[in-house]
């Protein structure tokens, strides 16, 4: 198993694009979904490019609020829907959960191409909308102003976050099947590793939320096109029905773009650690708790929108309650490298810089649970870097340290480990930068979608985009190193971690079939300390 | 530039308090988190030949020990923040009204007496304050962050906030809710004056006598809009002997109870009142012919403000 390059890898089943865009192997599709959403990433981090670049002056730099308002609408439902909630999912996930199952693919793998042929589609409309002039909307299209008053191409970006919307139900289906049937034999629930349990509690959340915002978004387009009134208050529609809808998928969706972080931090912490996952049931049903009670808070973000008090007082201390298991996950990463054999290669790095973000992101989430604090900051910047901390701090930088820390299973090429460190603390650092300095702004009173603002928030916002230049050269340099290593980076061994996990003990990249023969699992999943302990005899 | 403003408002520096604490416990939490990362970082590296023992193996006892004190703190900030909260949305009964339309993209502001003003609040100092809120078209969010207060504006509805200034001077006003192109220029600024400069300025645009109130305004509308046709002459009510039709009457109508013709009893708010004149179709009043026109697209909603300022202040029985 030692010399992959020998072995008939996955990669070298068939070299034409057509052998490409007709695969039903699951590795495959992992790769035409990376560059997809990789585009999108940096099609949505231009357009916050050019927002920071906005905001550097009190008078806006770009000239149009109009443009202003397209940009971060643009920004918000490129990077929400076609970046954060597919991301780990249709990537690391798709690549991963047979082979982390020891099966040969997912249960479901036409549906899985399909998966993608949709969400290509979507794209495509999404970009249509784009380029088209965009929308001015924001990523949560509040009635009535989308209804009716805004201009631009609305029903165009309604289309492609329906169509993403099936992509990702077909993905949580496919997920869901997988895990409950593919499973090696010996590998009961609890032998699992956490990984996998998190893109399950994530593949529930996405089959059950996803159609409310497909019937919102259709009643939408309803209302718009025909003039039936469901939103609007001058048809006889009621503008807080949009919201209640809105986010009873949107606050799950939050936890979509989260839990598959979690899942993929769980197994690095460990592997680097040279430890055993501290509390694993713990973490597991934390995560189930996170799936369960997340559906519960919607109305946090309609603290100040007109609802009752009493309901508010509920939607708080649920909002609360929701927090708890976050917290415990947090508690037992930093119990799990407690008196390990801690390395700090660039995975690990990531991972580490994903507890703080996530963690100030989560503390801060706690200021807008608190109602009267809520009344304050909602609205203001201070919610723009709450979560921010929480997706990008939190969810790009686990993106990244699982890329990273699979690279060599999916490639077989080593990254090359000096870039690797720098990038992941050039990120951090740039990060801080750019999205501490948006709490005070927020505290302060600064409103977010504002394409001008008054003189003495001037600093705080100039601190900000010099921050975002440094996090866009963090975000570029992997996109060149990554790249250049699948040319020029070393071989990789099939375990080049020493981690555990049933991916590492097939080849670097892996045959098409997976495994030569079915794995049996014996043992729980992260047992480092027998490994390790030989290793220092 | 200023890093920091003191409320303006003693529930903002309540606020402020709060904020305070969620800051205190965060801190802590974050001097923990990565405190121990980085004791851990350091102690335990891959070369460090520190003395591991053997692994713990009760993982239990530490799960429920953190989680229970994480639930109680978590309680605690959850009875404080909605103790508040319900305190700031409770306006006392002796508020001095103001009425708010937000527009795309501007802020009208109509004082009980008449005097209106554009992106502009100006209002006494030491005395609490109502503002009853609508809009137009879309939905805005009427937000002044040294009160630290803020709500949406929502068409179809009267929403309201209170707050009672403690600091004279002129804070800014933003509208935050995305309201369309415009939204970054809805903002203007909210004056607070002593009293006596409030009076001032209350009386500036015409001399008091000549400037109408916002119920003499209500008054005018109600007859030029053939409402008193109907409701006879002062909204005494009609019979088919008076006015040719039977109409309920609107003197004392503010707070009563109104039975609807599908049997539900509703307290006539402002709200009600609203309904009854742009969507009369919606509130047909039991023992009533549905012959009432609807007025939606006729009356904006500032003078829907004036006609109820106008049904407010006629008093049961009496003949204005
Ligand atoms: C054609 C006659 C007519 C005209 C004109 C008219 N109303 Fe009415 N109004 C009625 C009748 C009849 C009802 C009771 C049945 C109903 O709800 O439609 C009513 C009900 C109301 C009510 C609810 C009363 C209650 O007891 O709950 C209000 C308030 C009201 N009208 C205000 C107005 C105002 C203000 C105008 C002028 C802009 C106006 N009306 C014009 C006939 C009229
Ligand atoms: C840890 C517990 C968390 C709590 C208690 C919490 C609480 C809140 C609250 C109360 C709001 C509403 C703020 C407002 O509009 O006034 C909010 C907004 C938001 N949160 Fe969180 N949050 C938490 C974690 C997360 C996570 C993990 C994510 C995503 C990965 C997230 C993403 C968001 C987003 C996207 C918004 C704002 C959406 C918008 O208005 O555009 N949050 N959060
Ligand atoms: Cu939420
Ligand atoms: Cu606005």
């Amino acid at each position: 198993m030692r010399d992959a390059a020998v072995q008939h890898s996955y990669l070298d089943d068939g070299r034409t694009l057509r052998s490409w865009l007709l695969t039903t192997d699951h590795k495959r599709i992992a790769i035409l979904y990376i560059v997809a959403i990789t585009f999108f990433f940096f099609a949505g981090g231009f357009a916050a490019f050019l927002i920071r670049y906005n905001l550097i002056s009190p008078k806006g730099l770009i000239g149009s609020a109009e443009t202003y308002n397209r940009l971060f609408s643009m920004h918000g439902i490129l990077m929400v829907w076609f970046f954060l909630v597919p991301a780990v999912p249709v990537t690391l996930g798709n690549f991963l959960v047979p082979l982390m199952l020891g099966a040969r693919d997912l249960a479901f793998p036409r549906l899985n191409l399909l998966s993608w042929y949709l969400f290509m589609a979507a794209g495509v409309v999404a970009l249509y909308a784009v380029v088209g002039g965009g929308v001015d909307t924001g990523w949560t299209f509040y009635t009535p102003l989308t209804s009716f008053y805004s201009q631009g191409h609305v029903i165009a970006a309604v289309v492609a976050i329906f169509i993403a919307g099936f992509s990702s139900i077909a993905t949580g289906l496919n997920f869901i099947v997988t895990i409950h049937k593919l499973r090696a034999p010996g590998m009961t629930w609890y032998k699992m590793p956490v990984f996998l349990w998190s893109l399950y509690a994530t593949s529930v959340i996405l089959v059950l939320a996803t159609p409310v915002l497909a019937m919102t978004l259709l009643l939408l387009a309803f209302e718009r096109i025909f003039g039936i009134g469901v939103f609007d208050p001058a048809i006889g529609g009621d503008p807080l029905l949009f919201q209640h809808l809105f986010w009873f998928y949107s606050h799950p969706a939050v936890y979509v773009m989260i839990l598959p972080g979690f899942g993929v931090i769980s197994e690095i912490i460990p592997a680097f650690s040279r430890k055993e996952l501290f509390g694993y049931k713990f973490v597991v049903w934390a995560s189930i708790a996170i799936a369960v009670i997340g559906f519960l808070v919607w109305g946090h973000h309609m603290f100040v929108a007109g609802t009752s008090l009493y309901s508010a007082l509920v939607f708080s201390l649920l909002s609360y309650m929701v927090a708890a298991p976050s917290a415990i996950k947090v508690f037992n990463w930093i119990a799990t490298m407690h008196k390990g054999y801690i390395r700090f290669d660039a995975p690990m790095l990531y991972a580490i810089g994903f507890i703080g973000l996530f963690t100030t992101g989560g503390l801060t989430g706690l200021f807008l649970a608190a109602l009267a604090a809520d009344v304050h900051l909602t609205q203001t910047y201070f919610v723009v870097a709450h979560f921010h901390y929480v997706m990008v701090g939190g969810m790009v930088s686990a993106y990244f340290a699982g890329l990273h820390f699979w690279w060599p299973k999916m490639t077989g090429h080593m990254y090359p480990e000096m870039w690797g460190r720098a990038g992941a603390i050039i990120i951090f650092v740039g990060f801080n930068l750019t999205f501490f300095p948006q709490f005070l702004l927020g505290y302060l009173g600064m409103p977010r979608r504002y394409f001008a603002y008054p003189q003495h928030f001037e600093a705080l916002n100039l601190l900000s985009s010099a921050g975002a230049l440094i996090l866009a050269v963090g975000y570029i340099l992997p996109l060149g190193y990554l790249t250049w290593s699948l040319l020029y980076g070393e071989r990789a061994s099939a375990n080049p971690w020493g981690a555990t996990g049933l991916e590492w003990t097939t080849a670097s990249p892996p045959p098409t079939e997976n495994f030569a023969v079915t794995p049996i699992v014996t043992q729980a999943p992260y047992q480092y300390r027998q490994a390790e302990a030989v290793n220092h005899e | 530039m200023n890093f920091y403003v003191p409320s303006a408002t003693v529930d903002g520096r309540e606020i402020d308090f709060l904020i305070l604490a969620l800051s205190l416990v965060s801190c802590a939490v974050l001097a923990l988190v990565f405190g121990l990362i980085l004791l851990y970082m350091v102690r335990y590296r891959a070369e460090s030949g520190v003395y591991r023992g053997a692994p713990g193996r009760k993982t239990w006892r530490f799960e429920i020990s953190w989680t229970v004190a994480t639930l109680a703190v978590f309680f605690a900030l959850f009875i404080w923040g909605g103790d508040l909260y319900v305190r700031l949305f409770q306006p006392p009964a002796d508020a001095l009204q103001i009425y708010v339309v937000g527009k795309q993209w501007m802020w009208k502001v109509e004082h009980q007496g008449g005097q209106h003003e554009i992106n502009a609040l100006h209002i006494p100092i030491n005395r609490p304050i109502q503002l009853v809120m609508t809009s137009e078209d879309v939905i805005h969010d009427f937000s002044v962050p040294a009160f630290r207060i803020k709500h949406d504006v929502l068409p179809g509805r009267y929403e309201s906030i209170w707050f009672e200034a403690k600091t004279p001077g002129t804070f800014e006003l933003f509208c935050t809710q995305l309201c369309g192109v415009g939204h970054y220029s809805m903002t203007g600024e909210v004056v607070v004056m002593s009293q006596p400069d409030f009076e001032n300025w209350l009386s500036g645009g015409a001399p008091a006598g000549e400037r109408e109130d916002l119920a003499a305004a209500g008054k005018e509308l109600f007859t030029a809009h053939g409402c008193s046709g109907c409701h006879g002459e002062g909204g005494v009510g009609g019979t088919p002997a008076t006015t040719g039709v039977n109409a309920p009457a609107l003197a004392g109508l503010l707070g009563r109870s109104v039975k609807l013709q599908s049997g539900a009893t509703v307290t006539a708010d402002e709200k009600f009142i609203r309904d009854c004149i742009l969507t009369p179709d919606k509130t047909p009043i039991a023992g009533y012919p549905q012959i009432m026109p609807s007025f939606s697209g006729q009356i904006s909603e500032e003078k829907v403000l004036r006609l109820i300022a106008y049904i407010k202040s006629l008093k049961s029985g009496s003949r204005t």
